[in-house]
């Protein structure tokens, strides 16, 4: 990077979070604060529902997933449609009815304060724990690639964060969204017209589908009845739809975005505006990485792509070994490039047969490619536990970028990250206000005494994260750990929220106890079931299933509730 | 005196789309088409 890219860079963070902060100004109630002046728009909302979903992690690792994996992870989507329609139909009306700050305080109403403590503090763990990921795993790639200091890296963008959150409230977070979503979607079109550029010379948009295609690229949708299979139809638009349900609808971080609509009507527009274009976006953002992989296949890449870590190896007792690995790559990488000219030319030419033979030894040649990464893989790490993917567009932007457009695309790195850090935040922050401090501690506050506090806790879950976010070094599994984290704790807060919204009858000891149940079982199935065998995303469609059913059994049991439903 | 006319909560504001059930019907029929177009991608180039 040079001084243009830094000043790009710089002017687009600061400026947008200096927007934030004066716009917020003076907007100083408790309410307000926490839930917006109640005026926002359902464009707005919308925007900002994505920004907070779409984290850094996304676009650092999702084209690095396209490349590797091909267009598979868009079924993971598959579930969102459907989930947004039953929050926007069954969940938000009675949320605003209820006028609740956070979700959990509908559970306190519906059930009792065991039960709102329940899923206020199993939110407040998986989010305290995932906002340390959220700014722990673009820092530790941007740090690695550009030379920085991770702990400089951190705590800049930290402080950023948590100094217009902590100012501007839940405000600050939608208008700072909006803006920093912008500068994403800039930044991926200018990527997608860049690496368009870079195909070779006389290769059409046609042979670049059918090359992708011939490598098992384009298969995105996978009818395949695996569980073990992480991303097939199935799991997408049945366990996925569980996942949604739960992060949207139960998630504060989102509940916070779109109860701070003007009306029902705008809130369940932004909603829909999400259930319509999530799919086409991540389609779009692995169709990057499908195109990386064409142009990766005519311009001979790195064999691993985090060359820093590489070099370290080489640096040290293997350089040898490793040398050996780069020649039989540069080898394999040309014989590939010589059969897929070879394919093209057969293509262009119409003769069928010659190009179902080229087809054939291109493919054969790009499993020799792969054969050799993997080697390279396991010359880094002997288990094959670290992953390369996520340096794979940043690489690439790095050295084909102009200057001023890497300013740019690191920009929208480092906007992805504080707009899903800034929603964490000021979930964080109003949960433990709403469920703990007024709930328990100090319910008869005043106003003024409550905003101090949200403040307060805002500032203390900023600096838990950034904290925990120094201390991390598990670098090697970042995605899976902000999933995995996740896929934990999801089954048991939609549990309560599922129960709470269809099961009338039961009331909030059955539902307690259920929940405690559905997250044991959820544990005891993250430690003893290899994820080969059980993807992470059935653990929502057991959980939720076990809550319900103990909870049923456990009321069944001691007879009907006294308490009148909420709902 | 009337009193202030509150404004409709229930109405989508949307052309051809005047109640939720519409809308919804509207999403899932746009959910399906990306569907099928990534079906046929599939297909087409598997």
């Amino acid at each position: 990077m040079n001084a243009l890219d830094y000043v790009v860079l710089l002017v687009t963070i600061l400026g947008i979070a200096a927007y934030g902060t004066w716009r917020t100004r003076g907007r100083h109630t408790f309410s307000t604060y926490l839930k917006g002046a109640g005026d926002t728009r359902w464009f707005v909302i919308g925007l900002s529902v994505m920004a907070t979903q779409a984290s850094a992690v996304t676009f650092l690792s999702t084209p690095g997933q396209g490349f590797q994996g091909g267009l598979g992870f868009v079924q993971f989507y598959f579930g969102m449609p459907i989930a947004l329609i039953i929050i926007a139909a069954v969940f938000l009306p009675i949320y605003r009815r209820l006028n609740v700050i956070t979700a959990y305080e509908y559970l306190g109403q519906r059930f009792d304060g065991k039960t709102r403590l329940l899923g206020a503090a199993v939110f407040l763990v998986q989010r305290a724990l995932g906002a340390g990921l959220t700014i722990y795993a673009p820092a530790i790639v941007l740090s690695k690639v550009m030379g920085w200091s991770l702990s400089a890296t951190i705590l800049c963008s930290g402080i950023v964060v948590v100094v217009y959150t902590a100012t501007g409230g839940s405000d600050a977070v939608n208008v700072t969204q909006k803006y920093q979503i912008s500068i994403i979607f800039a930044a991926m079109i200018a990527a997608f017209i860049i690496l368009l550029k870079n195909l070779p010379d006389g290769l059409t948009f046609s042979d670049t589908l059918s090359i992708a295609g011939g490598m098992h690229k384009l298969e995105a949708v996978n009818f395949s009845t695996n569980p073990g299979m992480r991303y097939t139809f199935w799991s997408g638009t049945i366990a996925a739809t569980f996942h949604m349900l739960a992060y949207f609808g139960t998630d504060q971080s989102q509940v916070q975005r779109y109860i701070s609509g003007a009306s029902l009507r705008e809130s369940r527009l932004g909603l829909m505006f999400n259930a319509v274009f999530k799919i086409p976006m991540q389609f779009f953002i692995l169709s990057l990485g499908v195109l990386l992989f064409v142009v990766y296949q005519f311009e001979k890449p790195p064999v691993y792509f985090d060359q820093v870590a590489w070099q370290e190896r080489a640096a040290h007792s293997q350089g040898g070994t490793l040398r050996e690995i780069e020649t039989k790559f540069s080898t394999a990488h040309s014989e590939e490039e010589h059969q897929l000219q070879a394919w093209v030319k057969a293509r262009h030419t119409g003769d069928s047969t010659a190009e179902s033979t080229a087809r054939s030894a291109a493919a054969l040649a790009h499993d020799r490619v792969e054969a050799v990464r993997k080697e390279a893989r396991l010359a880094v790490d002997p288990h094959d536990k670290r992953n390369d993917t996520d340096y794979i567009f940043i690489t690439f932007i790095m050295d084909h970028f102009p200057h001023g457009m890497i300013g740019l695309l690191v920009a929208a790195f480092f906007a992805a990250a504080l707009s899903a850090k800034s929603a964490e935040l000021n979930s964080l922050g109003s949960a433990t206000t709403v469920d703990i401090y007024r709930h328990i501690i100090r319910p008869n506050a005043s106003d003024a005494q409550y905003l101090a506090a949200s403040r307060g806790f805002t500032i203390f879950w900023g600096v838990v994260s950034i904290a925990f976010a120094l201390c991390l070094s598990f670098a090697d599994n970042l995605v899976q750990a902000v999933n995995i984290v996740g896929a934990i704790f999801y089954p048991v807060m939609l549990s309560l929220f599922v129960v709470g919204f269809f099961l009338r009858k039961i009331g909030g000891t059955a539902v307690f106890w259920g929940g405690l149940t559905a997250q044991t079982l959820v544990l005891a199935l993250y430690f003893t079931v290899p994820d080969q065998r059980l993807s992470y995303l059935w653990y929502n469609v057991i959980g939720c299933i076990v809550c319900v059913l103990v909870s049923a059994v456990i009321q069944l049991a001691s007879g009907p509730q006294s308490r009148v439903a909420v709902t | 005196m009337k009193p202030e006319p509150q404004p409709n909560d229930d109405g989508t504001g949307l052309p051809g789309l005047r109640s939720w059930p519409n809308v919804y019907l509207f999403v899932l029929a746009v959910f399906a088409l990306w569907i099928g177009l990534l079906i046929v991608l599939t297909r087409a180039f598997s």
